[in-house]
């Protein structure tokens, strides 16, 4: 049907992000983590079942894992709302990193839905506070944190669980600091022209790595979801040992100069 | 006051000009309303402040100096109409870009201050609003200088795509240094404040401080309407939804907000003995 219209090859990428069959992020965790236990809540208001967090075992290292999931089933989409994070989320998020950096353990993040949940309620718990609340605090979490975007990577709401030490994107992921949609509608009052959009926002992949905003893209074409898993499970584990290398402080340096230096 | 001295960034004509007021539509002149910290002296509206108006009602007389004014934004992922805005918005406003930096006092208090713009494409943050609010950061952590910053922005500039996102974060690396070296700062929101500036550095102050009834929030109005498909409440993301729902540790007067920053930052003097 798209075929049809005017499209471009960012707003394939976008439909291919978006794909209802595309693994979320509990996919990631079974795939890659052994002994995986899920911890719920906030401790502040409630349990946001659009981020699943908790801890298990990468290749035998303690890992914190916190992953956006949309649900596979229409009810259960419903209840994960498309796996767009509420305020608890995020502040459940942070409380893991937090329990991680008392356990030494890292973190790994994925990052894969249209944004923060959007509605009344979200604003009335304060969903820019608790995404400012977690840039402010994962800049200075003492343990490496890598993020991983597996589908689409929607504006703060992704930002929330992606100020790290390394950006991994797969081939067919997009980020973004508005939707194309969005953008469209803003730029020429006609959101039907997101396929436009898409192409000047820059928000492939491979855009995002010329930009040096990410540090890797993991190959998606001809390959199986088991394939993809398994690179990605060895480049995030040679991540971490790297990280692991530097001392508390080089750690905090560098992750301050990756965001530093854009744009600058 | 000597206005021409003053704003010697404005035109004599536009000192001598009318604004109308968008609540109760009575006109005033320039002069009359920068006496009066542009409320409107018939109905009491709050009127939108230029990055410089606020200055001149905040700082001390002649204690201003600007940092990084030449920094201008180019066109960082060739969007298109993009370099056309930015002359526009350079033109229209006076500024180089949508936030204004440097060092100053308030009421004999050195501080740094930030003041965002929204006549400059509505406060947008792009890589160099980004920039210079980061180094504003740095030279305060240096000097060991607290930081006042007035907000007033629609987010995140989509015409810098991917780069205008990270500037969230890259501001609140350079935030939290300052806070981890002791240091105060203090947030003033002002109408509008939304998207990713409520997402991040309007939201990390020490204290965070709001005019009345401004607009402050994260997600658009018109886009929570679409989705829910419902009309908003009335005073919904207001200043004092903010204080009610406790995200702001105050709201004040525009008149008194120069004593009371003062006051605050009497109050985190470092003491000697
Ligand atoms: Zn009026």
């Amino acid at each position: 049907m798209l075929k049809d219209k005017k499209t471009t090859k960012a707003y394939e990428k976008v439909l291919a992000a978006r794909d209802g069959k595309r693994p979320s992020g509990g996919f990631y965790i079974s795939r890659m983590l052994d002994n995986f236990i899920e911890f719920h809540g906030d401790r502040r208001y409630g349990d946001d079942s659009a981020i699943i967090g908790g801890i298990g075992f990468l290749k035998g290292e303690p890992v914190t894992v916190i992953a956006m999931e949309r649900g596979d089933t229409i009810d259960e989409r419903m209840k994960r709302h498309f796996g767009c994070p509420t305020p608890e989320g995020y502040r459940k998020a942070l409380r893991l990193m937090k329990e991680a950096e008392k356990f030494n353990r890292p973190v790994i993040c994925f990052i894969g839905s249209s944004g923060a949940y959007c509605g009344i309620d979200a604003e009335e718990r304060g969903q820019g506070e608790a995404i400012a609340e977690n840039l402010f605090e994962m800049m200075g979490l003492k343990v490496p944190v890598i993020s991983v975007i597996i589908g689409e990577g929607g504006s703060g709401g992704a930002l929330a669980l992606g100020v790290c030490d390394t950006a991994v994107m797969l081939e067919n992921s997009v980020y973004s600091v508005i939707s194309p949609e969005g953008c469209a509608s803003i730029l020429w009052k006609d959101s039907a022209k997101a396929p436009e959009a898409a192409e000047v926002l820059k928000l492939t992949a491979q855009d995002l790595y010329k930009f040096d905003v990410i540090e890797k893209i993991i190959d998606e074409t001809d390959r199986t979801s088991e394939e993809i898993c398994y690179e990605l499970k060895n480049f995030i584990c040679d991540e971490i040992a790297e990280k692991k290398k530097l001392t508390t402080e080089e750690l905090l340096q560098e992750r301050y100069e990756k965001f530093r230096k854009i744009g600058a | 006051m000597d206005l021409k001295n003053i704003f010697n960034f404005k035109k004599d004509d536009i000192i001598a000009e009318k604004r109308t007021c968008k609540k109760c539509g009575k006109s005033t002149r320039y002069n009359e309303l920068m006496a009066n910290s542009m409320i409107c002296p018939t109905c009491g509206e709050y009127m939108r402040m230029g990055a410089m108006e606020r200055l001149e009602v905040t700082l001390d007389k002649g204690t201003f100096k600007e940092i990084d004014k030449s920094l201008k934004t180019k066109n960082p992922i060739d969007f298109p109409d993009y370099a056309d805005k930015l002359d526009k918005a350079v033109k229209t406003s006076s500024l180089n870009e949508a936030v204004v930096c440097g060092l100053g006092k308030i009421n004999g208090n050195k501080c740094a201050v930030f003041v965002m713009d929204s006549n400059f494409m509505m406060g947008s943050m792009g890589t160099v609003v980004g920039e210079k609010i980061t180094r504003l950061f740095e030279k305060a952590t240096h000097d060991k200088l607290p930081v006042i910053g007035f907000t007033t922005s629609g987010g995140a500039r989509m015409q810098e795509g991917i780069l205008s996102l990270m500037q969230m974060a890259k501001v609140s690396g350079a935030a939290k240094r300052h806070s981890d070296a002791g240091l105060l700062y203090v947030t003033v929101l002002t109408d509008p404040t939304t998207g990713g500036i409520t997402a991040s550095f309007a939201m990390q102050g020490d204290i965070i401080i709001a005019e009345p009834n401004a607009l402050i929030g994260f997600a658009g109005q018109r886009v929570i309407e679409q989705t829910i498909g419902q009309k908003l409440p009335q005073g919904f993301q207001r200043s004092e939804f903010q204080l009610d729902h406790g995200f702001v540790d105050m709201i004040e007067e525009r008149k008194r907000l120069k004593l009371t920053l003062s006051k605050i930052l009497e109050l985190h003097k470092p003491v000697n003995q």
